[in-house]
């Protein structure tokens, strides 16, 4: 199937979605899922690098939360415009700021993707467990530097106001919503683009064997940069919007140790070697602890992670996409 | 560079090449000239430096004194894939398929990443495939293209390293230890198979222990110990080499 078709396709999927869950009216519905659809983009992103290429990220929290801060920054600078700018700018300023969200988006992407790239500059040359290291300790620097910094609320947190009502959408957590729809359709293309393309030919070189990938004239240094890039901005744009969503955002929440595992989580019980893995993963898991949260608390989703995660790591290392393959295997050989 | 400059100038110039790990030095100051077209042995006891030597060719290891220059450029400095997009490839020791492919889709990696890169060519999606089975005719695998690597025999798995590092149309190629391990007829088919490859225009170094092959295979031989060239000369006369016998059976 071609791109277009591809996208085509995952765009009347969403469009249903939206539209069956407006017909049903409930705002809990948009809630619920618009936590699970933000899993899919952070999961999908997260495989770019950590399924493709082999670099386990345990970073996701801080390109996450790198997105929810340059929200909360731009709205901080759209609320305190006139302090901020000098008189005579202050006529042009105001017809940019307040920012509108997806905008937003789109700038908590470009710093996420930038900062991605410093990170890859300084960790890509480890391996393994050490790259994993790196980047929780990448992570442990960020929050630090956001507690510090008052601009953004410092310790003590940020409240981002919503506003009431969006044109065509109504209500603003559908808007929300739908949003989020649009960065899976994009996260998921990305991915799909890059599993068939040159890129992801690379990409499974360096995972396989990084010596034979430069001996075969695999740039892997250059390709690794691209996958922290493409991965981190996918993240940033992930937690772009969630201040909107929460309404009130301090570190502990933005740089939750939750996003980092269930970002790992998803595609490896899904299946890290193609793009249905972490969707299917995030839709199974994302559903599943949207159900413990109401049923039973939400103190339990992480552990449902954690013994899921055991689970498939000892019945199914290859995840339910690998289980299956092997199934239709088996079939077409018997 | 004209034609007649290109002749007299050999394809790999190593002067003075050293490394070392830590206090072991590895390579102690190696010069070595190879022309185009030759068939060059490098033999050596185990832990003499050989590997390092390919590695320092390769762009695998930075080596830290002396200078390689191939083909009329000096390629210290550069990494290992911009060194294949120069003309040089290399097989493993240890072979290092990329597991989660085919023996078809292992092969067109360097298709794609190699001689796709450079200027002037790009193939197509069909004559991708046809030059995948082209090589993998070459080396007999042809029957095996859809096949895992992890289904493949040891000695599969050798020519499928050989196909791969031919896949990026070298000029040198060298072949680390290609026949460890193998059978009396296995060996004798991988060198038959290094002779055709040499015979459509690649150099070749090939590095290994078992004697009949080198002896068969090589039109110059160079023996390497504790870091040093010792002697480099002709086959039958360089294994005559008092000093190289030393090494071997110890004095």
């Amino acid at each position: 199937m071609r791109t277009p078709a591809f996208t085509l396709i995952l765009t009347a999927v969403a469009a249903a979605l939206y539209f069956t869950f407006n017909f049903v009216g409930n705002d809990y519905l948009f809630f619920a899922g618009y936590t699970v659809l933000q899993y899919i983009v952070l999961a999908t992103a997260w495989n770019i690098l950590g399924g493709y290429c082999g670099y386990v990220n345990f970073g996701s929290a801080g390109f996450f939360a790198i997105g929810v801060y340059t929200t909360v920054f731009l709205y901080a600078v759209g609320q305190q415009i006139e302090t901020l700018v000098p008189e005579f700018m202050l006529a042009p300023m105001q017809l940019i700021f307040p920012l509108p969200l997806p905008v937003m988006i789109i700038v908590a992407g470009a710093v996420a993707g930038f900062i991605g790239l410093g990170m890859g500059y300084l960790t890509l040359r480890l391996r393994g467990v050490f790259f994993a290291i790196a980047t929780l300790a990448l992570t442990v620097v960020l929050e630090t530097f956001i507690v510090n910094w008052s601009f953004v609320g410092g310790s003590r947190g940020a409240y981002v106001i919503p506003p009431n009502e969006v044109p065509v959408f109504g209500n603003f957590i559908q808007f929300l919503f739908a949003l989020m729809l649009v960065l899976v359709i994009l996260a998921l293309t990305t991915a799909r683009l890059i599993e068939r393309s040159k890129l992801g030919v690379g990409f499974a070189t360096i995972r396989d064997d990084e010596l034979a990938a430069e001996a075969s004239g695999v740039p892997t240094l250059r390709l690794k940069l691209i996958a922290t890039v493409v991965s981190g901005a996918l993240m940033g744009m992930a937690g772009a919007p969630f201040p909107f969503y929460i309404g009130y955002v301090e570190p502990a929440s933005a740089f939750n140790l939750s996003y980092a595992v269930n970002s790992i989580a998803m595609p490896m019980i899904g299946g890290t070697t193609s793009w249905i893995g972490p969707l299917v993963g995030a839709l199974l898991l994302g559903t599943l602890q949207q159900v413990a949260t109401v049923t039973i608390s939400s103190a339990v989703n992480l552990l449902i992670v954690g013994l899921l995660l055991i689970f498939f790591v000892i019945i199914a290392p290859r995840g339910i996409v690998g289980l299956v393959q092997d199934q239709l295997r088996k079939r077409s050989k018997s | 560079m004209t034609d007649a400059t290109n002749m007299t100038e050999p394809l790999l110039h190593i002067e003075q090449l050293g490394k070392r790990f830590g206090g072991f030095v590895a390579l102690d100051g190696v010069d070595l000239s190879v022309p185009k077209g030759q068939r060059l042995g490098l033999i050596g006891p185990n832990g003499s430096g050989k590997s390092t030597l390919v590695n320092c060719i390769c762009g695998t290891l930075q080596n830290e004194t002396g200078s390689v220059i191939f083909d009329g450029i000096k390629v210290d400095g550069m990494v290992a894939h911009q060194r294949t997009r120069q003309g040089l490839a290399r097989s493993f020791q240890l072979p290092r398929p990329f597991r989660s492919m085919t023996v078809a889709e292992n092969v067109r990696v360097p298709l794609l990443y190699t001689v796709n890169a450079r200027p002037g060519t790009h193939l197509s999606h069909s004559e991708l495939d046809n030059r995948c089975m082209e090589l993998l005719r070459l080396v007999a695998l042809d029957g095996k293209a859809g096949k895992y690597t992890t289904d493949l025999t040891q000695v599969e798995m050798r020519k499928l390293e050989l196909a791969r590092a031919m896949a990026a149309e070298p000029k040198l190629l060298i072949a680390d230890e290609s026949m460890a391990g193998l059978s009396h007829s296995e060996v004798e088919d991988i060198v038959a198979l290094l002779i055709r490859m040499n015979e459509r225009g690649v150099t070749i170094i090939m590095i290994e222990h078992i004697m009949r092959a080198v002896m068969s295979f090589s039109q110059r031989l160079v023996v390497l110990v504790s870091g040093k060239k010792i002697a480099d000369g002709k086959p039958e006369d360089v294994i005559q080499n008092k000093e190289v016998v030393g090494a071997y059976l110890g004095q």
